[in-house]
């Protein structure tokens, strides 16, 4: 059990390509951290240099009460959960658990002990004897988290473990690992490009743009006050919907002055698909709302809900709409959608920031 | 096909071909060349082998398995077979540890990897008589460079008269050559090696030793086995240029492989029902070695 600390992490790569760039970040003891951002934005890395498989160009990491920066990965206390797995083909699936144990000499009843502790506890025991070329995928996975299991060590490092799984197995390992997690306790660093992953594992989510940390936060803190443009259109699907405003106000939707004024700036207002409702010419809309004159350009049946696009008369981006259960809408359709006045974020155009409303 | 992938076994069953002559007209190249150069021959070796020439050559007579008899009763063959032992093991595991030493350097060179490996490879390209030549100008003890400098300082070095130095510098010079060769295979195997399972045993607490020896070299285990079929047949066949150019089999036939004995017997004491005997025996040792490298250590090999 411990606290990670990172203080002004920065990557450095050669040829001056700055992968990771100046990251400070605290990692409480016990908690579920998830490092979310597109392919690129340097989470790999950064979790790699907390592992000690990435040197650190500058910046400390602290891991307990340790820095740990000039330590070997074997060192660091750490137990890694690789993208591939990393299954050691060549070993049984109990020679994959005990190889770390047996390097550091441990007594082999206590590495028996562990063994079928954690096999147990991941349900892998009648796999002991088999090598990793026999398991399915999500076996591999149970066997390379009771890799990581077996060695309890003070933090768990996940990068991207789950997705080389098939969408079923993805949520039940989901799920798994939270559980695992909550049970043992132990601190754990988790990399995904997946918002879906990021928002149901994270006691607190870390989102990462081109090296830099956008937001930190609890995953509905996230979602509810994106601090970014950025933030605000990669967490949430569909994406939130964008509205660059002008002096004229955006041209299709009417709404109060004071909703559409860009109150000195230029601004862009967000707003969520699920945030905004079609309704009929007739209803009466709420004082406040704003109106959207959409013509449909098409609609996408999850199941449960749908979503609609349209366009606004004058161009512009694409509108989406959650519409409750299935839409029959055809595309060419005329529909009006209304959405709360207080339902809308606001950026500043610029410098892509959240403009927080007094 | 094992089965397992019932689309590529159905589609390769049913690639049949509507002109019955066709099939056996795109295997007769392939065939012809074996019947040429390795069926007839080999025949010929087995005829030859079971006849006895009269001392001008003139008429030969059938003796049956008397020639066998006569080359496994004969101490020099069995010292032949010695010396092809130590010999072949020795260049196998010198050219082979040797080369699997300089792949994971290789591995390590930040800067110049191309220079480098292209530097390793290019030994491959030598011709054996040649590579045996150079080896001889090197140690030649009465003009050698090295020899000059060996014997400078205070060793006396003498391949001409002394027999395990002899062995020494055929061996040397016969792994030398293949080096490039397992260097070659080496590098691609160890580049075939995922770099997450190094870092997962690094995680593990393995250190580098102990990463190599139980991950990396168990993971290149069919390439090396591979090798060992590759340089065992290797030494004991196509290293004739080197020992004949480097030591024609001597000092006191301190070097002479069964490869050189056949050639020795045949061609220069012109025993050429002798020769063809061990000739047979020498294929029958190779099909048996390889057999027995597939059916025991094979076994041991992972492939992934």
């Amino acid at each position: 059990m411990a606290k990670i600390e990172l203080t002004d992490v920065r990557k450095v790569y050669p040829g001056n390509v700055e992968a990771v760039k100046g990251v400070s970040l605290s990692i409480p003891d016990g908690s579920f951290v998830v490092l979310v951002g597109p392919s690129g934005c340097g989470k790999s890395t950064l979790l790699r240099m907390v592992a000690g498989l990435e040197s650190i160009s500058s910046g400390t990491v602290e891991i307990g009460e340790r820095v740990v920066n000039e330590l070997e990965p074997a060192e660091r206390d750490i137990a890694m959960v690789f993208q591939n797995y990393a299954l050691y083909p060549h070993m049984s699936v109990r020679g994959n658990l005990q190889y770390g144990l047996k390097n550091r000499k441990m007594a082999s009843d206590e590495i028996a002990r562990r063994v079928d502790a954690a096999a147990k506890m991941l349900e892998i025991g009648p796999l002991l004897d088999r090598k990793p070329g026999q398991l399915s995928g999500g076996q591999r996975q149970r066997v390379a988290m009771g890799r990581a299991l077996v060695r309890e060590p003070a933090a768990f490092l996940f990068d991207e473990p789950l997705s080389n799984l098939d969408a079923k197995l993805r949520v039940q390992m989901r799920a798994e690992i939270r559980r695992l997690q909550r049970r043992l306790g132990t601190t754990s660093l988790y990399v995904t490009h997946d918002q879906l992953e990021a928002m149901t594992l994270a006691d607190k989510l870390v989102v990462l743009n081109s090296g830099r940390i956008e937001q930190v936060g609890s995953p509905m803190d996230v979602y509810e006050k994106p601090a970014s443009l950025f933030v605000a259109t990669f967490i949430g699907s569909p994406a939130m919907n964008l509205l660059p405003v002008g002096e004229g106000g955006v041209p299709g939707v009417s709404a109060s002055d004071h909703l559409l004024s860009p109150g000195g700036r230029p601004q862009i207002l967000g707003v969520r698909p699920e945030h905004m409702r079609l309704v009929a010419e007739t209803d009466a809309t709420q004082p406040g709302d704003a109106i959207f004159e959409l013509t449909v350009n098409g609609v996408e049946v999850v199941g449960a809900e749908s979503f609609v696009y349209g366009g606004l008369p004058q161009g512009g981006p694409e509108v989406a709409v959650r519409v409750a259960g299935y839409s029959h809408l055809e595309p060419g359709t005329q529909v009006r959608a209304a959405t709360s006045h207080d339902a809308f974020h606001r950026f500043d155009r610029e410098s892509g920031r959240r403009i927080v409303v007094a | 096909m094992d089965g397992r992938t019932p689309f590529a076994g159905t589609a390769l069953q049913k690639a049949v071909f509507p002109n019955k002559l066709l099939p056996y007209l795109l295997l007769a190249p392939q065939v012809a060349i074996t019947i040429v150069f390795f069926y007839w021959p080999a025949s010929q070796a087995l005829y030859q082998s079971m006849l006895k020439e009269d001392p001008f050559g003139l008429k030969s007579q059938f003796v049956g398995l008397r020639n066998f008899a006569q080359v496994l009763g004969d101490p020099d063959y069995l010292n032949s077979v010695k010396v092809t032992i130590v010999f072949s093991v020795s260049t196998a595991v010198l050219a082979m540890a040797l080369a699997l030493f300089l792949a994971t350097a290789a591995e390590k060179v930040v800067r110049g990897k191309g220079f480098y490996r292209t530097m390793l490879i290019w030994p491959y390209a030598v011709a054996p008589a040649v590579a045996g030549l150079l080896w001889l100008f090197m140690f030649n003890p009465s003009m050698g460079t090295f020899a000059y400098l060996l014997r400078s300082a205070g060793y006396r070095w003498n391949p001409l008269l002394d027999g395990d130095q002899a062995m020494l510098l055929v061996v040397v010079a016969a792994a030398w050559k293949q080096i490039s060769y397992n260097f070659l295979f080496f590098v691609a195997a160890l580049q075939s090696v995922p770099r997450s399972l190094i870092e997962a045993a690094a995680i593990d607490g393995a250190s580098s030793t102990k990463r190599f020896w139980t991950i990396v070299f168990p993971l290149i285990a069919p390439t090396t086995f591979f090798l060992l079929v590759v340089n065992t047949v290797y030494a004991f066949f196509d290293t004739f240029g080197i020992i004949d150019a480097v030591t024609g089999g001597g000092p006191a036939q301190a070097t002479q492989t069964l490869v050189y004995k056949v050639y020795n017997d045949g061609f220069v004491n012109l025993d050429l029902g002798g020769s063809a005997a061990q000739s047979v025996i020498l294929m029958a040792i190779v099909i048996a070695l390889t057999a027995v490298q597939f059916r025991y250590v094979e076994k041991r090999v992972h492939y992934a």
